[in-house]
Formats: structure tokens, sequence, C-alpha cells
């Protein structure tokens, strides 16, 4: 087919080894699929069957489609930014995030009016509450690191990330592993560990998609122009360096056979215990909150048009941050049977991490020194700044909470509920929204938002369902916790465990209203983004934001 | 940028991503350490009690539906030696209780009531009841009905290769136990069966029910009323000296 004229167009070594690893996983998997122990087994392998043959296909007609020459790494002397899996995961994390939040609040209605359960197994409490977690935690926090990574490592790099088919792979790769998670939950696979519930075979998948993902990141560090590493991309490094550390000890498991999705953790008991503790906190350290910090570090300055605060107050609350951060576990097994030394440590250490929350904090909120004023005319940049100021009450919330005497009464209770939310939806929710609104039309070349009146529309109906969503919770759980130890004058325990119950009732009513203004305020924002997108070009005229940079990619 | 007198400069790891993500290495790897790894050989890290021994392959059975149901969203399985909670559940937690569970169901939530010592509280009938409808018997539970557990036969065909894992991994099943784990699992839920005897030699007071099991009726149900009927049930507290294992 090819002109003499033309270059003889090759299949890259890449392309070429990664179709042959997709067929042969494919046909690895079609065995397991034949054989498999039990039918929700045999739909992943399926599954896995599915996504390898497709991968393959894909990598050849994108070879079909695709210039003879790889692309460039510069056009006219400008980084070619590569924003397609930027793109992708932009979107992802919209859809996700709805359909997170929508879980959220259904099983915030099951709990209010148990009849929602239906009776069925695959939408029972016990298996919707994980699928909600990791909706919100992986697959919307997850797919917003992933595209803001991705953005913020090329323009501070003033490189084209590293690699070709591998940004792809990370992307759809670790989308594949949100999908097999999530319908695991539903038909019952699960390793019961909190937010790492997937078994053994999602875990190594997300291993190597996980790798994968810190040598693109890495590797595009070692092609930038610039002299430094920017401080954003410490938090990104830190977060996924920790998280691949945290998912390999936290899952070591030995599968029952190779023909099922069961596997038993190597640990137990005690020492599970603080296995689990050791990554769950810091999934909240790391993932939630490295993470997210990167996002700050790169979205205010940028959306504020104002240099980072402190230069040295970042050196110093990072490194705090990551040293203090991994110590934090046990006070999520206060009074347990974790030896108390264990215990005492982790809450002197929560309390410490306290000031290198706020050191980030004061960073982020001070970087508005001279452009407060753009708060009243910018509701993108007031999401992130009431972030900031929801991270800083969570982050004084948590220190609390892990002192023995506080955990005592609030264990167990719906104050952490309340608690986890003020940092999801005030904290990571906020300043993902703001980040979306900021890339989206960025990486569409669009001049702007479709529309700024509906991301306050956004803003608001969020700021006041969490506002309910985590005062109700607050009611709720000081309640349960007082009426659990409150005794008669006779010397009895006054109230029997279902009294306290009914009690939540009416809170659970209130939260989960409060869950339902967030999600219309979600949907809001996915109709915001899908009207930018739909909108048209910025044409040669670039947005500012970009025209200050002076490095404008051409859009894909 | 830094303007530092000093010798150090933290450019060192602005410049080079090798020094930075070395330092982000070493920096997080302290506290886990040091939290972590004394619990694998300090002594009194779990004490030293009779009466703790691996489940029964049909409480083990149980388990992994109580695992798969998703359980521990709402339940606890930890007491913690607070007055109100050793008297509303009975006495607080030992380490060395949850010693074999792969993994631990400590939990985090009590949405419901701690689990911990929920074994032999009810008669089989009531849980029998409650899991099928909870409202039957606490008009406002908010639980889930699990009406399809009794209507789903229990899988006992991998209960052997679970337990080998287990084995593996330093649960002490010994070969005679996983290769009469198929057996001593009917014979729990048969109780008028021949094997039930040498079933309780091997797991002792592991209750024996009349669950069909000989007739091929044994259902997910069964399995997971075993495994709550011996949550808790394995120390002897009347004869527990807490005072040999302070720590």
């Amino acid at each position: 087919m090819q002109t003499a004229t033309l270059p003889q167009k090759k299949m890259t070594p890449a392309e070429m080894s990664l179709i042959v690893i997709f067929l042969a996983l494919a046909a690895f998997c079609t065995l397991i699929w034949a054989r498999a122990w039990e039918p929700a087994y045999g739909f992943h392998a399926a599954l896995f069957v599915v996504g390898s043959l497709a991968s393959a296909f894909a990598i050849f007609a994108r070879f079909e489609q695709r210039d003879a020459e790889p692309a460039p790494q510069e056009i006219d002397g400008k980084p070619n930014y590569n924003i397609g899996p930027i793109k992708f995961a932009s979107i992802a994390a919209v859809v996700w995030g709805v359909a997170g939040f929508l879980v959220g609040l259904i099983a915030a209605l099951q709990l209010a009016y148990p009849v929602l359960n239906f009776d069925l197994p695959w939408i029972a409490f016990g298996r919707l509450r994980p699928l909600h977690t990791s909706a919100v935690i992986f697959a919307f926090g997850g797919n917003v690191l992933l595209a803001t990574s991705f953005y913020v490592v090329q323009r501070t790099s003033r490189a084209r990330l590293a690699g070709d088919l591998s940004p792809w792979f990370v992307v759809l790769g670790y989308n594949f592993f949100i999908i097999i998670a999530g319908t695991g939950y539903l038909l019952g696979i699960t390793q019961s560990k909190e937010y790492a519930e997937p078994e053994w075979y999602a875990d190594l998948w997300l291993t190597v998609v996980w790798v994968t993902y810190l040598l693109v990141f890495l590797a595009t560090l070692w092609k930038r122009k610039e002299p430094h590493i920017y401080v954003a991309n410490w938090f990104y490094l830190a977060f996924i360096l920790t998280i691949a550390v945290l998912h390999l000890g936290n899952n070591a498991a030995v599968p029952v056979s190779i023909y099922s999705s069961k596997s038993y953790i190597v640990w137990s008991g005690v020492q599970d215990a603080m296995v689990q503790w050791w990554y769950g906190h810091n999934a909240v350290g790391f993932f939630l909150t490295a993470g997210f910090l990167a996002i700050m570090y790169y979205f205010i300055p940028k959306r504020a048009e104002r240099p980072v605060y402190s230069y040295r107050l970042s050196i110093v609350h990072f490194w705090a941050l990551i040293f203090l951060y991994i110590w934090a576990g046990p006070h999520h097994l206060h009074y347990t049977a974790l030896p108390d030394w264990a215990q005492t440590l982790g809450m002197v250490f929560s309390i410490v991490l306290w000031m290198p929350s706020w050191g980030g904090m004061i960073n982020g909120l001070m970087t508005l020194s001279g452009a407060w004023d753009k708060l009243r005319t910018d509701p993108v940049l007031r999401m992130m700044v009431v972030s900031v100021a929801f991270y800083g009450m969570s982050t004084f919330e948590g220190p609390l909470m892990s002192i023995k005497a506080v955990n005592s009464l609030s264990h167990y209770t719906d104050w952490t509920i309340g608690h986890v939310h003020s940092g999801a939806l005030g904290w990571v929710g906020f300043v993902s929204f703001g980040a979306l609104y900021c890339l989206v039309p960025w990486l569409w070349n669009r001049k702007g938002l479709w529309s700024l009146r509906l991301v306050n529309w956004h803003f608001w109906l969020s700021t006041i369902g969490i506002v309910f969503y985590i005062t109700a919770m607050w009611v709720a759980g000081i309640m349960q916790g007082l009426m659990w130890r409150a005794y008669t004058k006779l010397g009895f325990l006054e109230f029997s465990f279902v009294e306290t119950t009914d009690a939540m009732h009416p809170m659970y009513v209130i939260r989960a209203f409060g869950g339902l203004l967030f999600v219309a305020g979600s949907l809001i924002m996915a109709y915001n983004i899908y009207k930018t997108i739909a909108s048209p070009s910025a044409g040669e005229v670039p947005e500012k934001a970009l025209a200050r940079e002076g490095v404008l990619a051409p859009a894909q | 940028m830094a303007t530092t007198t000093s010798k150090f400069s933290h450019a060192i790891f602005e410049k080079n991503s090798i020094l930075l993500v070395i330092g982000v290495l070493v920096v997080i790897s302290i506290g886990g350490i040091v939290e972590i790894a004394p619990l694998f050989y300090l002594k009194n890290t779990i004490e030293k009690v009779d009466g703790v021994r691996p489940y029964s392959p049909l409480e083990l059975a149980g388990r992994d539906i109580y695992v798969r149901e998703g359980c521990y969203n709402c339940h606890s399985q930890m007491v913690r030696p607070l007055r109100d909670e050793v008297e509303r559940y009975g006495h607080y937690s030992l380490a060395a209780e949850s010693m074999y569970d792969h993994p631990f169901q400590w939990g985090s939530k009590r949405t419901g009531p701690d689990l911990a010592r929920v074994g032999a509280k009810y008669s089989d009938a009531w849980h029998r009841d409650h899991l099928n409808n909870p409202r039957s018997v606490v008009p406002t539970s908010i639980m889930p009905g699990y009406p399809f557990l009794e209507k789903t036969l229990l899988d006992t065909r991998s209960i052997a290769a679970r337990m080998t894992v287990l084995a593996m991994e330093g649960v002490p099943y010994t070969p005679e136990m996983i290769e009469k784990a198929q057996v001593d699992l009917i014979a729990q839920g048969a109780i008028d069966s021949n094997g039930v005897d040498a079933m309780q030699k091997r797991y002792p007071r592991a209750i024996a029910r009349d669950a069909k099991a000989d007739k091929g009726e044994l259902t997910e149900l069964d399995a997971l009323i075993a495994y709550l009927q011996q949550m808790g049930t394995q120390v002897d507290f009347k004869i527990y000296d807490d005072k040999a294992n302070i720590r």
C-alpha cells in the first residue's frame, strides 16, 4: 500500500511486544475463564479476555492510522504536550465522580430506609459501601490525580510525557482496574480490607499499572527542561511511591487457587490490623492528601496568578508531612488489642501531624495574598480556596479525634464518617472540581468554561450539602457515643443498642439530603463540562492562562 | 529559589529525581518499620491463653461468607476495655482471639452492635429469623435482609484448598485436618452423623447442628450461623488470668 516515496512505516518494538503480551494474556485468561471455580471469577476472566483483545486491536488500529514518525517532542521549539490520556482521565473523573456520589447517596438512604436493600445480595449495604468508597477515592480521585499529574509534570518540566503507549496504558489500565474492583464488590468478591477490598488478581494488575505510572512520571522528569523539579511534583512523586509501598504491604495474599478469586491475607489478627491501618490511614495521607496538595500547588497559583506563598514552608511541610503521616495509623485502633505503645505512638504523631497539615493550608491560602478580590468574581478559585479551608478544618478535627479520650467516644460512631466527608467532599472534592474546571478549557482549547453561573450553583449547592452532611454526622456520632455509655441512676446501661440506632434516624435523613445536594451539584458540573467541550474551540486565540505560559500545545 | 547560606541546599533534591525518590522512600519507611516490625517479635503482643483454636471447616466457610457480604462494614469484632462495652458485650477482646484471622475483622464502625462475643447469646433459630428478615426480631433494625443465604447451597468444594493456604500462612491446620476437611464440614452440619466426635476432637467445642448436611441441604446460612455462634466463645474467661498477661 505504501508508495516508495513515503518513509516505510514500521511497528515499534513496544507496539509489537505489547500486542504479543496482550494476545498471550487473552489466551491465558481464556483458560482461567474455562476453569474458574466461581462464576463471578469466570466473569472477571472474561473481562480480562475482552480487555486484552481490545487493547491488542487498539494498538494495531492506532498503528494503521498514525504517521510513520513518532509524535515529535517539540513543535516550533515548543513542547508538544501529550494531552490525549489527560482528556480521557478528566472525563472519566467526571463520570466516576457522579456515579460514586450517587452510590453514596443510595447507601445513605439505605441506612435511613433499610427497605432499599431490597433483600438482594448485589446491592445490600455491605457490598455497596465499598463500591461507594472505591468509586469516589480511586475512580474519581484517582482519575483526577492521573489527569492532573500528567498535565502538571509536562507543563512544569516543559517536556512531552515520556512514552508513547505507556501513558495510555496507565490511564486505560487503571480504569480497567476500577471496573474489575467495582463489579467484584457487587458480585461478592472482596478481601474485606477497607479501601483495599479488590482481590489478588486485581491487585496484581494494579501493581503493573502503578509501576508503569511511576516510570512514566519519572521519565518525564528526566526529560525536563527546567533545572528544578517543581514542588507539585514532589507531592505527586511521594504519592505515587508511597501508594506503591502501601499497596504491596497491605495486599500480601496467597490465592486459594489460580482458578479462584478467593485469597487469604498473609497477615493475621493484631499484625494485620496494624498493617491495614498503616495502609488505610496513608491512603488518606498520600492518595487523598499528598496527591491533592500537588493539585493545590499547581492550580491555585495558576488560577490566582500569584506565586506560591512560601518556598521554605513548602519544603518544611513536605518532608514533615510525609514523615509524620506514616506513623498515624494506630489511631484507628485505640483501645483495641493492639499494644498500648503502638496506640500511643499513633496518637502522638497524629497530633504533631496537625502542624505540617496546617503548613500546607497556610501555604495554599496565603498564595491568595493580593488576589483575594478574585474570590468574588471567580467561583472556580473560590471552590479551591474553600477546599483548602476544609482541609484545614478536617486536619484539625483529625488530630482531635486521635486523642484517646476523644476517640473512646468518637470511634465506631458516625462522627468518623462526618470527619471523613468533610475531608473527602470539602477538600478532595472541591479541589478536584476546581482543577477539572481549570483543566477542561485548557485541554480542549476553549476560551473558558461554558458557564460560570453554573459553577456558582455547583459551589453553593455542594457547600450547603456538605454542611448538612457533616453537622448531621457530628450530632449523630456524638449522640450515639454518649448513648452507648449512658447509665441509669441504678447503674445499668440506659439504652439498648437498637435504641441508639432509632435515635439516629433523623440524622440519617438529613445526611442523605446533604448528599442529594452534593450529587445535584456534581450533575451541574458534568453538564457544564459537557457544554464546555461541545462549545466551539478558541481557535488561534489561546486562553489567557495558557498565553501567559507561552507554551500552548496544539490540541489533538 | 534557595538562597540559603548553609552548606546543605534543598536544591539537591529538586535537581535530582533519584535522590528525591530515595529521600521519600527513607522518610516514609521509618514510621511503618517502627510500628509494625516489633509486633512480629515482641512476645507480649499476643497473650498466652488456652482455648483459641483454628476455625472448623464449617465455621471457616461461614467466615468467608461474612467477609463476602461485607458484614465488617457495620459490625466491629473488638470489645474495648471500657466499662460500658464490657457490660454491653462481654470481656474485652484479646489479641489472641483473632490470631488465626486472615484477615482480621475488627472493623471500624458500629452501625450495628459489636459481634466479638455474639456467640451463644442467641439461638440458631433467632439468627435464622434475623438474617432472613432482621425486622422480624428487631422491629426497628436497619440491617439488610439476607434471605438468599438460606436459599443458596453451600459450595464446599474448595474448603480443603482454603485450609491449605491458611496452613501455609501459619494457622495450625494439620494435614489430617485438611484431609478430613470435607468430612468434618458435613459432620458439623449433621448432628446425628458418625463423624461428629472425630470432628469435635479436632475442633474442641465446635457445635454440631442439625442442618441436614448429610442430605446435601447445607446452606450458606448454616455456615454463617456456625461462624457467628462460636464467636468469642473459645476462651473461658472464668479461668482466664488477665494479670498474667499485663503488657
